[in-house]
């Protein structure tokens, strides 16, 4: 790894500790996430030289509170504020608290839409500019600019306290779907990949990690640790398959023609431990039992080896648990897998009714290759068809539409 | 989601816009101006710009390695495209919201259309 990689990876590693800090000390999540992002940017410029400092938590806390009092000063509709820091100790060392945790409940605040949440998260505790959120969820750098300073100017009523015991499910089940959407964001990917783009896979993985330390390490959290353990096992089983999901030009490749020699075996082995630890020691819930089923389709060596029915009982429960249209659907895959496809007709039928699968392209598609197992192409290229001009996602269409041209 | 909202604008809009007094075209335009400052606080503009007329366009054809260049319209509609905004919103339902607020279409001077931007994204079972 290159000196400017060494340095990236402690900065991301240490960043939301030191924001944490550094609000506990001053009180303004504001203007401290704003000194913080210059003390990140001061550190990437000059670490590199003279080697990471022995305390880089500290070094950045120092550097940070400095450029805050700069800023204090400077604005003289804070006089009164600067009198009262005159008397402010310096940071000296690292505090031994740890507020990572408040930092991403803050961030997570309900009372901010989810696309704040977001870039709030990716800046504030994972520690990425501004920039390299804008590339990464491929809108301009003013839009993600404009999001996080509303987002702050939101939170400043906001305590940076822990919510009381009984809002932390509830909080932390925000957090957690925050962590799972930049995941799923981490899929999309622009026609030309630029070179500062960074990859929001990797970094909801690394927040996925920070969560479950801290839900380990926090007794008010012993309770839901298991879902944070099933949710960074779904990541990481998913993200496993990455270099198997896309050919070279780009199109698609469905789970059962993948090339499993590519899929990632220790990523794998990490997800299948954590999701294995938690369904023996948790109460269950939906994220671990999406990464259950993940990891059944992980073990399997072949596509035919996949032990269908143990995914639908799978689905069954993640259905009475968490119901969605799209887990719905889902379970309807895994049954016509295991009754064949002209039960899943049947049941698609039955479950197909809602609004929200009506018009999917999923259901087609599904439809497409249920009728192409009970022997009519003609059918199955219609809906193919359909489902292809209803996605949004380029490569699914090509997908969709070579499925299709095959029946011709 | 990104959404494209397209303002297909009445032929004609423009000279009635013109024939308003002082005042009724500031009004519109603070409208405008209110809308595009409001997407940008909620940081949901990506981007966005008027267009002018269609009569001031140049088509292009090709094929065969060669290009034929004419002037505009590009075709004869009761409707011109005149400006456009890229969003990215939570929704569709956002992003039609956003539609019903544009000046034109509440003086029933234009019909918006919503497009979904395609994506690169690979979906996963």
């Amino acid at each position: 790894m290159t000196d400017a990689g060494v340095v990236e990876g402690v900065l991301r590693a240490v960043a939301p500790r030191a924001l944490g800090a550094l609000v506990r000390r001053r009180g303004d999540f504001e203007d401290a996430e704003d000194a913080m992002q210059e003390a990140l940017l001061a550190a990437a410029r000059e670490w590199p030289l003279p080697g990471t400092p022995d305390d880089p938590t500290a070094w950045l806390v120092r550097v940070a509170d400095r450029r805050l009092i700069d800023g204090w000063r400077a604005s003289s509709a804070r006089r009164r504020r600067e009198e009262a820091l005159a008397y402010d100790p310096d940071p000296g060392p690292a505090p031994a608290r740890d507020d990572s945790l408040e930092l991403l409940f803050l961030c997570c605040h309900p009372s901010l839409t989810l696309p704040s949440q977001i870039a709030l998260t990716l800046r504030a505790v994972g520690g990425l500019t501004t920039d390299q959120i804008a590339h990464s969820l491929l809108v301009p750098s003013a839009t993600i600019g404009q999001r996080i300073s509303r987002a702050k100017t939101a939170l400043r009523s906001a305590t940076f306290e822990l919510p009381e015991a009984a809002a932390l499910p509830e909080r932390l089940a925000a957090v957690s779907a925050v962590v799972y959407l930049i995941f799923t964001e981490g899929h999309t990917a622009s026609s030309g990949a630029s070179l500062d783009r960074v990859d929001l896979a990797d970094e909801a993985v690394h927040l996925g990690r920070l969560l479950l330390r801290l839900a380990r390490t926090t007794p008010a959290l012993q309770a839901t640790q298991g879902e944070v353990a099933g949710l960074l096992a779904l990541m990481l089983l998913t993200h496993s398959r990455r270099a198997a999901r896309t050919r070279p030009d780009g199109g698609l490749v469905p789970l059962d023609e993948q090339d499993r020699d590519l899929w990632d075996r220790a990523l794998i082995d990490e997800g299948v431990a954590l999701v294995t630890g938690a369904l023996t020691s948790s109460p269950l819930g939906p994220y671990q039992l999406q990464a259950a089923i993940a990891a059944v389709h992980a073990e399997a060596a072949t596509a035919d080896a996949t032990d269908w029915s143990e995914i639908l009982g799978l689905y069954d429960l993640l259905v009475a648990m968490a119901p969605s249209p799209m887990t719905r659907l889902n379970r309807v895959v895994a049954l016509a897998m295991v009754d064949g496809p002209a039960a899943g007709l049947l049941a698609l039928d039955t479950a197909a009714t809602e609004k929200a699968l009506v018009d999917h392209h999923r259901t087609h598609a599904v439809r497409a290759h249920f009728l192409e197992g009970v022997g009519d192409p003609v059918g199955a290229r219609a809906e193919y068809e359909l489902a292809a001009r209803l996605t949004h996602s380029i490569p699914e269409r090509r997908h969709l539409l070579e499925r299709a041209a095959r029946l011709a | 989601m990104k959404y494209l909202i397209l303002i297909h604008q009445k032929r004609g809009a423009r000279d009635e816009f013109a024939s308003f007094t002082p005042t009724m075209q500031a009004e519109g335009l603070a409208a405008y101006q209110k809308l595009n400052a409001d997407l940008v606080a909620s940081g949901e503009y990506v981007a966005g710009e008027a267009l002018d007329a269609d009569t001031t366009a140049t088509v292009v054809r090709g094929g065969q390695g060669s290009y034929v260049h004419s002037d505009g319209p590009f075709a004869e509609t009761k409707e011109m495209l005149a400006g456009f905004y890229l969003v990215d919103v939570a929704s569709r339902e956002r992003a039609v919201e956003i539609a019903e607020q544009i000046p034109e279409v509440q003086a029933g001077a234009a019909a918006i259309e919503v497009r979904p931007v395609m994506t690169y994204d690979w979906p996963e079972q």
